[in-house]
């Protein structure tokens, strides 16, 4: 199998451009996350299953007819308010406690996510049909759906909105301030309870437009939400908090490989082989930084 | 050991030798309360005294499971033709041969994932904190896709272990297993109850504590972290091979390597129980143990509803456990010497 990717130029081309959308998806999602962890010290572990939330609310207008496009506007506008609720549920009672404490508490979140989907919306697999079409390159040898580019050019655009919004707006600098220093910014007089439960929401909006994408350019389905948490995370620690352009680039880099990976090891491994990646930059880095005598903090 | 402990310990050691006869329906439940409560308590070795908070135990429990039951099967017949058949009459264990395989594959399940840990710790075991548990979490996940993919133990489709032979007597299976898992969980606590009056122990509260200055006291850290782990690996593995018997049925990503269900149960028995200590998870594991139970049976498709508030509860509400509870209300029965105005001061302060 291996040596078709050589042999077949345009497989390889196919490839790299698949996943090169694909990863602007996953950044979007590690962008989320990034700010989140960045702000409040807490790794989600729902982060996927928030994406996947979002899914369902654009599948759902497109099964009430409205064209799943629109999801991109409606599905974060819900989930800001999912996310503000979890926070002040959950998450405000653990956010200055032990790292573990948040891992397992969101894990929480995760299972009772994954469930309740699961009820709601049945555990089949369903996509939701945009109807955009293909464009064809290089005679037709490289396929692209219209929806994929049309993903990507969304994700960009979120995000791109997402980074003035953080630069100029007044509720910005606050959660740039709360991120530098939270107590400094509690004396200045930001009230970073609000800080805190707005990021959260943010985080919440951002999986949701993600999610929207998604369901329009590949499949949702309620378990499938754990690999995505996996993949911002694992974006987030070989980009470092706050690097924007690292975000994006890793991101993409994980689409590719995903993609090759698909191809060479088979669909089976696909899941398997991000997870593996994950163990194996983990260990590197920390291989790496143990030679200053130093570990991942 | 004083008077007390030995009349709680045959206590509990002759209602567990009696507890098949005395309840029949529930032998395969108390097999499986055993097999958790060896995971609760194996876990809480690196995860409550080290500190090393992992989500991965699940990769030694699957791996167990799967090579228990391939030696059971291999030993006798082809492997490869077995699970293409799912098992099915033309291969028939006889009963030596089934006794035989079991106490091969369960050797080599609990010595194979030992193994595993020792080979893998030192890598893993240099991360902290969170990015252990999300690498160990990644490690377990990851596990369970691979052997999900591949052919000579099932695949996707699962791999049944082998039927208990015909010995005569229609109880027999539900007594072995229960026997099984019952001097296993002895042989655990034995050997947990031994390392925790050890000095061992007390390195790994060091290692947990202050890692750096357990380091800087002279301790080789990584070597008893590593040497945790594969005491841990060893009792998953074991209790992983024993839960493969019982169920009969192995599917890679649903009984083995199930980060959702077993994986997080071991943790939250841990916790709910109090880490750190010797009997918070064995508590922790029956209370635990008693509510899924109930709630599986009556509030079938709810349970992991249930199971995630549950984790969301007892981790924002109760995360010292049981024996922390305990612990800060009689803290004389811990052998802790409490200044009486001390307390009186902590009482006006609250």
């Amino acid at each position: 199998m291996d040596f078709l990717v050589f042999q077949y130029p345009m497989i390889t081309v196919q490839a790299c451009l698949d996943g090169i959308l694909l990863g602007v998806l996953f950044a979007l999602i590690a962008y989320g996350m990034a700010l989140q962890w960045g702000v409040m010290n807490i790794i989600n572990i729902a982060q996927g299953d928030l994406v996947i939330l979002g899914g369902y609310i654009a599948y759902f207008m497109y099964l009430y007819g409205i064209h799943p496009a629109w999801g991109v506007i409606v599905a974060p506008v819900i989930m800001y308010f999912v996310g503000i609720a979890i926070y002040k549920l959950v998450i405000n009672k653990v956010v200055d406690r032990d790292l573990f404490i948040s891992i397992l508490a969101t894990f929480g979140i995760s299972i009772l996510f994954m469930q309740l989907m699961n009820f709601a919306f049945g555990a089949d697999v369903v996509l939701a049909n945009s109807g955009y079409g293909t464009t064809m390159l290089f005679d037709s040898n490289v396929v692209l759906p219209n929806s994929k580019i049309f993903s990507a050019f969304i994700s960009i655009l979120f995000a791109a909105c997402l980074v003035i919004y953080m630069k100029k707006s007044k509720l910005g600098r606050a959660i740039r301030a709360t991120a530098q220093n939270a107590r400094a910014a509690k004396i200045l007089g930001v009230d970073t309870e609000k800080v805190y439960a707005a990021t959260f929401g943010i985080n919440a909006a951002l999986c949701g437009v993600a999610g929207a994408l998604i369901s329009i350019t590949f499949t949702i389905h309620p378990y499938m939400g754990l690999p995505y948490t996996i993949r911002s995370f694992m974006i987030v620690i070989v980009a470092g908090l706050g690097n924007l352009p690292g975000v994006a680039m890793s991101g993409m880099g994980l689409g590719v490989f995903e993609e090759f990976a698909d191809y060479i090891l088979g669909t089976e491994f696909r899941i398997g082989s991000v997870f593996l990646l994950l163990v194996l930059i983990l260990v590197y880095r920390r291989f790496k930084l143990s030679r200053k005598r130093e570990y991942l903090k | 050991m004083n008077k007390n402990n030995l009349i709680l310990y045959s206590g509990i050691l002759i209602f567990g030798l009696a507890a098949p006869f005395l309840f029949p329906a529930f032998k395969v439940q108390l097999s499986i309360l055993c097999v958790l409560i060896v995971l609760a308590t194996t876990w809480n070795i690196q995860g409550g005294e080290m500190g090393y908070n992992s989500f991965g135990n699940i990769l030694f429990y699957g791996l167990g499971m799967y090579l228990c039951a391939s030696v059971q099967v291999g030993m006798f017949f082809p492997l490869a033709e077995w699970t293409e058949s799912g098992g099915e009459k033309t291969f028939v264990h006889t009963p030596t041969q089934f006794f035989q395989g079991m106490a091969v594959g369960l050797i080599v399940a609990a010595v194979v994932p030992t193994i595993v840990a020792g080979l893998i710790g030192y890598s893993i075991l240099g991360l902290r904190g969170h990015y252990f548990a999300i690498c160990t979490l990644g490690l377990g996940v990851a596990a369970g896709e691979i052997s999900g993919g591949i052919e000579i133990i099932g695949a996707g489709q699962g791999f049944t272990t082998p039927p208990f032979p015909d010995v005569g007597s229609l109880e027999a299976r539900g007594e072995f297993f229960y026997f099984l898992s019952f001097f296993t969980l002895i042989l655990t606590f034995i050997a947990v109850r031994s390392i925790y009056s050890t000095r061992f122990k007390l390195i790994l509260n060091a290692i947990r504590d202050n890692e750096d200055k357990a380091e800087a006291m002279g301790i080789e850290t990584m070597k008893y972290k590593i040497i945790g782990w594969m005491i841990s690996a060893f009792f998953c593995g074991l209790a992983g091979g024993i839960m493969g018997g019982l169920v009969g049925y192995i599917d890679s990503t649903d009984v083995a390597f199930d980060g959702r269900e077993m994986g997080v149960f071991m943790v939250l028995m841990a916790i709910l129980g109090g880490k750190g200590t010797l009997w918070g998870p064995i508590i922790g594991a029956t209370i635990f143990h008693i509510f899924k139970e109930g709630f599986w049976t009556f509030f079938l498709g709810w349970q992991y509803v249930a199971l995630g508030v549950l984790i969301v509860v007892i981790v924002i509400y109760f995360p010292e456990g049981i024996m922390g509870w305990l612990r800060e209300k009689y803290p004389e029965r811990f052998g802790e010497v409490v200044d009486e105005k001390d307390r009186k001061a902590q009482v006006e302060l609250k």
